[in-house]
């Protein structure tokens, strides 16, 4: 079993760093803000994955402290791009 | 039981690496962001929901599992509003690229 | 299968690092170092680390990249002038020179490490027990190196006087950040009024556990910390002037009880920062209680930077 877990584990991993390569890559910011969702879901399936094969107690709490921050941040980075977008149209307005 | 519990981990955490693969592809092959998005918040939370339900039977304690349903339930909360906040600000941005 | 795991995390790690690096816009660098923050939490986890990676996965992962974005769009305005002013040639030869040199020295440092690393492990598992806490973590921060932890809290504290000290004369003691907007049946008002309670309840819940488990008041507070700010960002709460009586009461409650137990230690056992022989647990809670709060607020102040408006809202 925990083979069968650990090589989920690498398929996942692979999965997120192609995944991150086409965020990544992408042109705009609303692609960069995809990479921390990205991690919020398969980084997460991968953290359970790997915690479970070595029997590590307490991964389950590193998990649920990220998946409440993992939205906290993806917010903060909707926030920036949002006001950093007003400043940039404030000197259109006035003009 | 223990060889019942071991295939359906087997099963349910094989479907959910499928979904995952089909994220990942959706990323790679959708041509804008807003499509892309679609692909990375619904397969995934699918594949991630998938994986917590075979990892259920493997775990130490009921509490253990019962954290773990909640982890799926709080990146399912947080998928559904950062990607509305990130589709606005996507379109906000300009054209889908 | 656990090596070629171990090799694909390097790899990635290896390469995000480099992209982080190379990237031109500050918040797609940004976007970069979180996750590789997040990269990180998972390579601990596989090294069974699992207090790192709780730590890692708070601070790194959750507030750096929201401190880290915070600043990349203040800068944002500045960034086409300071792209024009290209470094010369000579600055970068330097300054690849410089870091090629301090790079061969953390390896050559690593290579050189004695086998087996000299270790205090075997000492802290013996005195374990004379702590009352059942995780070696806790033991050592609390415990044997207690005053690195206190001094960790001040220095926190410090930290936030100097970023209040930025505030213009005008602005002193007043409101920091940006005037809420606040959209009643926005999508990010639904989050902020659903998350925070389930929040709450983990930070508290890391908190505790920390005592057996992996946690602490250091995750617990950055939990609740984000929850704060999550409640500030969705303008369902607008963050409070620093002159208040009872946000400087808070700052200083935590570093202040720890001081008071430290100075109890002198005159019970001997020493500063000594617990009584059967008082170390509870006394150890009674310190990480008492942090809690002045860190979760110490690290919300510090992300929201400077006051920027006057104490009486417009």
């Amino acid at each position: 079993m925990t083979s069968f877990l650990l090589a989920m584990t690498f398929f996942l991993v692979v999965m997120v760093a192609v995944g991150l390569f086409c965020v990544l890559r992408g042109a705009s910011n609303a692609d960069r803000m995809m990479a921390v969702q990205l991690f919020g879901t398969g980084g997460i399936a991968a953290l359970l994955l790997v915690g479970v094969a070595h029997g590590t107690e307490g991964v389950v709490d590193v998990v649920l402290t990220l998946s409440v921050l993992a939205a906290f941040a993806a917010v903060a980075f909707v926030k920036a791009d949002e006001s950093s977008a007003k400043d940039e149209n404030r000197p259109e307005q006035g003009s | 039981m223990r060889i019942a519990a071991d295939i359906f981990t087997i099963v349910a955490i094989l479907t959910g690496a499928f979904f995952f693969l089909a994220g990942t592809v959706g990323l790679l092959r959708f041509p804008d962001t807003l499509t892309r998005l679609h692909a990375l918040t619904k397969a995934d939370n699918l594949g991630l929901g998938l994986v917590v339900l075979g990892l259920l039977p493997q775990s130490n304690s009921v509490f253990a599992g019962l954290k773990m349903i909640l982890v799926w339930l709080l990146v399912l909360l947080a998928s559904a509003t950062v990607s509305q906040l990130i589709a606005r600000a996507a379109r906000r941005d300009g054209p889908p690229s | 299968m656990s090596d070629a795991l171990h090799l694909a995390l390097i790899a990635l790690l290896l390469a995000l690092a480099f992209w982080t690096v190379v990237a031109r816009e500050t918040f797609a660098a940004v976007a970069g170092f979180v996750s590789y923050g997040l990269l990180l939490t998972l390579a601990w986890v596989a090294l069974s680390a699992v207090d790192v990676a709780l730590t890692e996965a708070a601070i790194g992962a959750g507030l750096t990249g929201a401190l880290l974005i915070g600043a990349a769009s203040r800068l944002r305005k500045t960034e086409a002038a300071a792209r024009t002013e290209w470094p010369g040639r000579a600055t970068r030869v330097l300054a690849a020179i410089v870091a090629s040199a301090v790079a061969a020295a953390i390896a050559a440092c690593v290579l050189l490490l004695p086998d087996p690393a000299p270790t205090l492990a075997p000492e802290v598992a013996q005195n374990l027990a004379s702590t009352g806490v059942g995780n070696p973590i806790t033991a050592v921060l609390m415990s044997f190196r207690a005053m690195d932890t206190m001094l960790e809290a001040i220095v926190l504290l410090f930290g936030l006087i100097a970023i209040w000290s930025l505030a213009s004369d005008r602005y002193w003691g007043g409101r920091p950040g940006l005037a809420p907007v606040y959209e009643p049946n926005g999508i990010l008002a639904y989050l902020a009024r659903v998350l925070p309670p389930i929040g709450i309840v983990v930070g508290i819940y890391i908190l505790w556990v920390g005592a057996d488990y992996p946690g602490g008041k250091f995750q617990g507070g950055t939990v609740l910390a984000a929850m704060w700010l999550l409640l500030m960002m969705s303008g369902l709460h607008d963050a409070p002037a620093v002159s208040r009586r009872w946000v400087r009461l808070v700052l200083i409650g935590g570093p202040a009880v720890f001081i008071l137990v430290g100075v109890l230690g002198v005159f019970v056992a001997n020493a500063f920062l000594a617990y009584p022989a059967g008082f170390a647990k509870p006394l150890i809670i009674v310190i990480e209680v008492a942090l809690l709060p002045s860190l979760a607020v110490t690290l919300t102040l510090l992300l929201i930077g400077p006051p920027q408006r006057s104490e009486s809202p417009p």
